[in-house]
């Protein structure tokens, strides 16, 4: 069952391409990774499924429905969270009314009683139940991007998008943030992850797409994208330091 | 048809001036993002400069209006250094009340020190009678005055190193921070423009009309709808935006009861708002 | 939690509105009445106006139109077609509402310095419009025949004092839709908006619809309010109607009390009506009254912008339940 369907995506700004012809399929239950070099399209992207803006070309298919004009608002009743790159928290409201207003406005529409409790539950599972009165603004960058964690879940999404939750994060955050990740995925939500730590989303991700300069250039399980030439040509840039890389590595 | 003409040329005239003081509103909000709701006592401030530089010290007012520019500029620093400086960074409320705060204070004291009644600056230069019209000197010299400090304006900001500093805080202030521009001083610098042009207006101002503390009110919302229409954060939209308004104020007046011109100014800005927020001549940014 | 400690924001706003009403008819003096009757009118509009500002963030600089339009259709109603008072309350905070709604569509689209801008426009577009409108007595305006005050209590004192119950009872209204709006989920969701608008979209919250119905809010009393204010009046023109400066106050009152908050309209409306007053019956500060007011709101903006009540709650968490 699919719970995505992307099919010929294209994103013109000015003169600039920043997506085109990005096409994939998303099976319900999946943990997406979508990596590749800064200003590849990657949040774009995110930004065309979400409903932030339209695509200039092609098709997203969320659940059956075609949601290619939808706004952000329908986006989120119909099942679809997600994080930002840099964390919008809503300052001046406590933890606890961040993460409620996700339950009361997403998917399920809660009432501020109901929506209070799940609050109370998600807290709990990002491990910020302690910090609840605390207002957004004072928390640490980890713990916002728990708290922009806790709002999408709250939300009880089919689909969650998160976009680099791991940057700017010590191992051991990591290593927290990942733990959550796949907690989340046991709750029968699916994920896309764009990430740049490597390692982190090698393991976490079943299936990986890579996007240079806006286009679908490797599609296909972790070991398959590490070992791709035009993937690691992508990040290094240059193809004979990809293929002396590889020769080394068998070597090795 | 003489008196249609005669009225486009005297509201052209009048434009330019127009022009000016929204170009002082318009430059603050290019640079810095501000609305300088203090925009109308200034201007009120330079028309009692002028007069007062004439009565009590009996300067040609042509001459005063260059002390009021520059007594225009440091008050815009002072302003720009007690009241804007410390919220430049918060949401637009907070700067529009600042400024606004400024309007109550030097209308509040002004009231005091002025009283309401009607001041005149009585100095006459006469009249030219070009052909079918007749235009006063007062308003000719006023309009080639507007257009020598526009120019003056230009070459300072392109052809000076403190107006290529002011164009790149206009751009990007954290890159010009990053290449060394001390924004603080500019910032202040371009409030301090930006309240110097809204002096000298009221001062060539005070050469047509009467006035009172008060006055600069009408002035001030006839800015915002020049601003807007020329472009916010555009200078030479705002001048041509002055002169288009100039000419409507001539035109309308011929045809309709003049109380409706207000009407018409205000409909007028607010379908701007809503149809091309950037304006004729396209906003900054 | 329980049913009164639930309530109990709501309870010590209406309660601080009581106090304020309490005085004049203990001491039923006139001058008291009238000094409380601005009081608690700046304490209404605020309150009303704080849904717009405080809760949805979007800062209305040409707020006073409410009143105005409101004042207007009802004293025509009331005046020239012998509506009663009641009905004609009703007919401006309706046509108030209905101004609101339509104008919402509009400029709500618009962000920051630009909405503030268009309301501004707005106000002084609808001023200009009645000063030449003859219906409504162009810029002479309307006035009320005196007669009319027989039908609300006697003569023109008793009708005083009518006008006066009847605001009590529209500000302990205000404040109590203050109260429900920012407790609900509506509330949360302006709230949310306020903070970051496109997050609040990206997490569900139909910004567009909020906004106006927002704004639809925070025009309905004014419009009523204007209604009663140019009954008391017995007159009606448009410099006096549509005052910019009034909105200014309106959006002092609330900055001074706490923007964001029920109690702080309150406070700030009553605080600075109270502080007007004292300057201007003061020999030394009569003149620069206008001048002070804006060294004080000076000093707000600077030092202190989450105004008397949210910096109470920012500095003991744990009375945030009750201020609220």
């Amino acid at each position: 069952m699919m719970i995505l369907q992307v099919e010929g995506i294209g994103k013109v700004f000015g003169g600039l391409q920043a997506l085109s012809d990005v096409t994939f399929d998303l099976p319900k239950g999946q943990i997406l990774g979508l990596i590749g070099p800064n200003g590849a399209g990657k949040t774009t992207l995110f930004n065309v499924i979400n409903g932030v803006y339209p695509p200039n070309g092609g098709r997203v298919v969320f659940n059956g429905e075609d949601v290619t004009n939808s706004k952000t608002y329908h986006m989120a009743h119909r099942g679809l969270a997600r994080t930002h790159q840099i964390v919008r928290p809503l300052n001046e409201l406590s933890v606890r009314e961040n993460v409620v207003v996700g339950a009361c406005f997403g998917r399920e529409g809660h009432g501020l009683g109901p929506a209070g409790e799940i609050a109370d539950e998600v807290l709990e599972f990002v491990g910020l139940a302690a910090r609840s009165d605390q207002l957004a603004e004072s928390l640490n960058v980890g713990q916002k991007k728990r708290l922009e964690m806790a709002r999408a879940l709250a939300a009880r999404p089919h689909l969650l998008l998160l976009d680099e939750v791991l940057a700017g994060l010590n191992p051991s955050e990591i290593s927290g943030m990942v733990e959550i990740v796949h907690k989340i995925r046991d709750r029968d939500v699916t994920i896309i992850m764009i990430e740049h730590v490597m390692r982190a989303v090698m393991n976490v991700s079943d299936r990986m797409i890579v996007l240079d300069y806006g286009q679908q250039i490797a599609e296909g399980t972790p070991e398959e994208i590490a070992n791709d030439p035009k993937v690691i040509e992508a990040y290094l840039g240059d193809p004979k330091l990809a293929e002396r890389l590889m020769r080394d590595s068998d070597e090795a | 048809m003489d008196f249609l003409f005669a009225s486009i040329v005297d509201g052209l005239l009048l434009g330019f001036v127009y022009g000016i003081a929204a170009m002082g509103l318009t430059l603050i909000w290019g640079v810095m993002n501000v609305i300088n709701l203090a925009h109308g006592p200034i201007i009120a401030l330079g028309m009692f400069g002028v007069y007062l530089i004439f009565t009590m010290l009996g300067l040609n007012p042509y001459i005063g209006i260059v002390l009021v520019a520059v007594l225009g500029l440091l008050l815009g620093m002072l302003i720009y250094y007690v009241a804007v400086h410390r919220v430049i960074n918060a949401p637009h409320l907070s700067t529009l009340l600042a400024t606004f705060s400024i309007n109550m204070i030097i209308i509040g004291l002004g009231t005091a020190v002025f009283s309401a009644s009607p001041r005149n600056v009585d100095f006459s230069l006469g009249s030219i009678t070009l052909g079918p019209i007749t235009l006063l000197g007062s308003r000719v010299v006023a309009a080639i005055a507007s257009m020598l400090i526009t120019g003056g304006l230009y070459a300072f900001l392109y052809k000076t190193r403190q107006g290529r500093y002011i164009r790149a805080v206009a751009n990007n202030r954290d890159a010009a921070e990053l290449m060394g521009v001390p924004s603080t001083q500019i910032l202040a610098l371009s409030f301090g423009l930006g309240t110097m042009l809204a002096a000298v207006a009221g001062a060539l101002i005070a050469t047509f009309f009467p006035f009172t503390i008060l006055a600069g009110g009408v002035y001030e919302l006839k800015s915002f709808v020049i601003g807007v229409l020329g472009g916010l954060g555009n200078p030479v939209g705002a001048l041509f935006g002055g002169l288009i308004l100039g000419v409507l104020e001539g035109i309308i007046p011929t045809f309709m009861p003049t109380t409706w011109v207000p009407v018409l100014e205000f409909v007028l800005f607010v379908l701007i708002l809503l149809v091309r927020p950037q304006g004729i001549f396209g906003a900054k940014k | 939690m329980n049913g009164i400690r639930k309530y109990l924001g709501l309870i010590l706003a209406l309660f601080v509105v009581l106090a304020m009403a309490a005085w004049p008819m203990i001491d039923g003096k006139d001058i008291t009445r009238e000094v409380v009757f601005t009081m608690l009118l700046s304490v209404a509009l605020a309150s009303s106006l704080n849904i717009l500002l405080g809760y949805t963030g979007y800062v209305s600089f040409g707020h006073v139109v409410f009143f105005g339009l409101g004042g207007y259709v009802g004293f025509y109603l009331m005046a020239v077609q012998d509506w009663s008072l009641w009905s004609a309350m009703l007919a401006g905070g309706l046509a108030s509402a209905v101004l609101a709604f339509l104008l919402g569509k509009a400029i709500l689209r618009l962000r920051g310095g630009y909405f503030a801008l268009a309301t501004i426009g707005i106000n002084e577009a609808v001023r200009a419009f009645i000063n030449n409108f003859d219906l409504f007595g162009g810029p002479v305006g309307m006035s009320l025949n005196f007669q009319v005050y027989q039908n609300y209590g006697g003569g023109a004192r008793e009708a005083l004092w009518m006008s006066f119950y009847v605001l009590i009872a529209l500000t302990l209204l205000t404040v109590t839709l203050s109260y429900f709006v920012r407790s609900s989920k509506f509330g949360l969701g302006l709230l949310a908006i306020r903070e970051d608008e496109d997050a609040a979209e990206v997490m569900g919250v139909i910004a567009p619809n909020a906004k106006t119905w927002a704004y639809v809010l925070s025009a309905v009393f004014p419009g009523i309010l204007g209604v009663l204010f140019f009954f008391k009046n017995g007159n009606i023109e448009p410099a006096p109607a549509f005052r910019l400066h009034l909105s200014i106050e309106m959006i002092v009152m609330v900055m001074l009390g706490g923007q964001g908050t029920v109690l702080g309209p309150i406070l700030g409306g009553a605080g600075y009506q109270r502080l007007r007053g004292f300057l201007l019956t003061n020999p030394l500060f009569k003149n620069i009254q206008l001048a002070v007011a804006g060294v004080l709101l000076l000093v707000i903006v600077l030092f202190v912008p989450a105004g008397v009540v949210g910096w109470v709650r920012q500095r003991f968490p744990k009375l945030r339940r009750v201020l609220q």
